[in-house]
């Protein structure tokens, strides 16, 4: 025990004092920052206003295009070429061209521009003319907009969740979310970490300290203590991603927030001024409203999933989907002589892998209760990805001990196939190897 | 007493024989050499003898003891495949190796201090291993092996890879560990390199023991009562007591291997010299361990 607990340790802390390890685990979270950033900051940098010239020829506009927010209009007169010439004169966002136009068909509008105009231009362009024509098409036909506006209805459903514990708010959109992010990151833990346990083992076998090894400990011990120190590594670094991002995120908040805030306090301010006058505004506050409800009842949603128990249960699928696949990785890693030869027997450990990683955001996110999704999460070699998908819908007590047993039963098993493999592997040198040969290294007897 | 007896060990591997049968006795506080050319079952014998591999039939007595885990606690291995982890410091690693071998922290730190000193690599202690040259990680490989004071010190074609200063550097480590009481097996397939320090062998030719015993005894048990004589003069020998195997005359120097026969002992032979020719140099040509191991070779494929 003693032994492995010494092996455990330099395999711990020969990679924790990498400098790969500290830089993968100190720029993630910083890329991660990076790409809330910068967004935000390319959205203030683009803030410049942008100037749209006017040349309205059927009147019917007059007036009615009015600045909004960083949207501003000139009204240009006179004919097009003249227009042109002033547009080109100055460095102004688009040229506008409304030719005489018919309410019925309002064909002929186009937007000169001296660089591209973008395409959030142009649509917000074409939003406040099609309003406008509608508009008069409304007056045109004496509807009473403000009537029919009374007559829109808006309805979002509140899902709620009738478990024993009583009623809860529920959002698909949070809990799938959770489920999913648990799935993702399960994933990448093993792939990532199993293939470092490989690569440890191919290590030691090109470098020839196998054997040194092997006349001090046992073979078992050897790759235990490897697969052991990997995980607690890859416990760190999660750890570490995890309170360098907090840390990060809050920074950026701290520092970004009043920025963040401005187009929103903007829009607010524009609002006020307009009074609901104009109906845009009114629809954009609805929209603005229903949206905070969404994130409030997300909120709410997120408060009510059972934290404890999918924190838990992530720990559990974490290790246990490690210990399991990790082990085989191993074994691969102990049966050949470098990193080209992987190849053949890495395939059918990644299958089962990648498969339920596309289950996971597709079959059993749509249907968390179906067959699919119910046996993905109950066979080892699938549950540690769909379980963690399903958890937050609620999974039975029953369902949720019988693929945590199965998952101990399948690592103990693959753990004890992978020790048989490796113990003949390891001073295995020069040889070719296929799935016949490893079968036989089963039966081997050392 | 014997450190290590070694009775009818058989190991089979799938398509071939590594051991038959294979028995013999390491006696306390020797240098054992277990020699035979490549592939003979060297190898395979010590990692039966390190528990890297058991034996399909046979037994292993350590100490008296039949072998067991532990025993490795008292055994030092160098396997004829070296290495070390390329990206960890030499102490560090001297530290991990010695501490797997159950030394405690700091009687391990307390070792590799007094080696280090005196193979002159302190200075070294801090780097990697791969900033090393070759013979300064074998130097490093030599002290993880023997670092733990085994009582046995198994050592597999210890001289590959070491430059000769070097290798008496070695040398001279291992004759002063077999005075300390270690018991050493060198195993390798360059039987001259290792006649001179052995003092007891075995010779293994596929998987099987050839023979085994101490070299003084083997080299006399195939001693050829051949003298080699150096000498100024006519030299014809007319006696049936000895036979002339070679002779070369160079301006009246000569030199002749003689063979005594009829019990002839060799103050006979000369005896019978003096009164003839003026001797040089008169001198027993006694069979190197590879001559006796071609021979027997020879003689067990006939």
């Amino acid at each position: 025990m003693n032994k492995i607990w010494l092996i455990i340790q330099r395999e711990y802390l020969t990679r924790v004092r990498k400098k790969s390890f500290l830089i993968m685990t100190f720029l993630t979270p910083l890329l991660l920052a990076a790409f809330m950033v910068i967004p935000a900051w390319l959205a203030t940098v683009s803030d410049s206003d942008e100037v749209v010239m006017v040349l309205d020829e059927s009147g019917r506009f007059v007036n009615k295009l009015e600045n909004k927010g960083d949207l501003k209009f000139i009204p240009l007169q006179g004919t097009l070429e003249q227009a042109k010439t002033i547009y080109q004169e100055t460095d102004n966002t688009a040229l506008l061209y409304i030719p005489p136009i018919e309410l019925d068909n309002p064909e002929g509008i186009k937007i000169y521009a001296n660089k591209n105009a973008s395409i959030q231009t142009k649509v917000r362009l074409e939003n406040m003319l099609e309003k406008e024509i509608e508009n008069q098409r409304y007056v045109a036909s004496g509807i009473d907009r403000t009537a029919l506006e009374r007559m829109k209805a808006n309805i979002s459903i509140a899902t709620v969740n009738l478990s024993e514990e009583g009623e809860k708010d529920n959002n698909a959109f949070v809990t799938s979310g959770a489920g999913i992010i648990g799935a993702v990151v399960i994933y990448f833990f093993i792939f990532m970490y199993g293939v470092q346990i490989m690569r440890g083992v191919i290590e030691e076998k090109t470098n020839r300290i196998v054997e040194v090894m092997i006349s001090s400990v046992k073979p078992f011990q050897l790759m235990m203590g490897k697969i052991v120190g990997i995980a607690a590594v890859g416990l760190t670094q999660f750890l570490l991603w995890v309170v360098l991002s907090i840390v990060v995120v809050t920074g950026v908040q701290a520092a970004f927030g009043i920025k963040a805030q401005t187009p929103m306090e903007r829009v607010e301010a524009g609002r006020a001024a307009a009074t609901g006058e104009e109906q845009v505004d009114a629809e954009d506050a609805a929209q603005q409203s229903e949206s905070n409800e969404m994130v409030a009842s997300a909120f709410k949603a997120m408060g009510n999933l059972n934290i404890p128990l999918i924190l838990g249960c992530f720990l559990f699928y974490f290790l246990g989907g490690y210990l399991l696949y990790g082990s085989l990785f191993g074994a691969i890693g102990a049966a050949v002589d470098n990193e080209t030869d992987t190849q053949q027997f890495m395939f059918p450990i990644t299958i089962p892998l990648v498969i339920s990683f596309i289950m996971s955001y597709t079959v059993v996110i749509q249907n968390p209760d179906g067959p699919v999704a119910f046996w993905m999460s109950i066979i080892p070699f699938t549950s540690p990805i769909i379980m963690m998908v399903r958890i937050p819908f609620g999974v039975p007590n029953w369902e949720l001990l019988l693929s945590m047993g199965l998952l101990i039963l399948g690592f103990i098993l693959t753990t004890w196939l992978a020790a048989r493999i490796y113990r003949v592997g390891i001073l295995m040198y020069g040889k070719k190897v296929n799935y016949k040969e490893l079968s036989k290294w089963l039966f081997y007897r050392v | 007493m014997s450190i290590l007896k070694i009775d009818s060990v058989s190991k089979r591997y799938a398509n071939h024989t590594a051991l038959s049968n294979v028995s013999f006795d390491i006696p306390q506080g020797c240098i054992f050499g277990l020699l035979g050319p490549n592939g003979a079952g060297k190898t395979s014998l010590i990692r039966i003898i390190t528990q890297i591999t058991g034996a399909d039939t046979g037994e292993i007595h350590f100490k008296g003891e039949r072998l067991k885990p532990n025993h490795i606690r008292e055994m030092g291995y160098l396997p004829e495949e070296r290495g070390l982890y390329k990206k960890m410091k030499v102490g560090e690693q001297l530290l991990y190796l010695a501490r797997l071998k159950g030394l405690s922290k700091e009687e391990a730190t307390a070792r590799i201090k007094a080696w280090v000193d005196r193979l002159e690599i302190r200075e070294w202690l801090g780097k990697n291993i791969e900033d090393l040259s070759k013979g300064m990680q074998q130097k490093v490989q030599f002290i993880a092996t023997v670092l733990h004071e085994p009582d046995l010190i198994i050592l597999d074609e210890p001289f590959s890879g070491f430059d000769p200063i070097n290798a008496n550097l070695i040398k001279d480590e291992i004759l002063r560990l077999r005075e300390k009481g270690a018991s050493i097996i060198f195993s390798t397939h360059r039987m001259e390199s290792v006649e001179e320090l052995c003092d007891n062998i075995a010779l293994i030719n596929r998987s099987r023991k050839v023979l085994d015993g101490p070299v003084k005894e083997i080299r006399n048990a195939y001693k050829t009562d051949t003298f080699q004589i150096i000498g100024n003069g006519q030299l014809l020998v007319l006696s049936p007591d000895f036979e002339v195997l070679e002779q070369h005359d160079n301006h009246g120097v000569f030199r002749a291997n003689i063979r005594l026969l009829n019990g002839a002992k060799p103050n006979d032979l000369l005896r019978y010299l003096l009164d003839r020719v003026e001797i040089h140099s008169f001198v027993e040509l006694v069979p190197s361990i590879n001559d006796i191991f071609i021979r027997k070779v020879k003689e067990t494929h006939e």
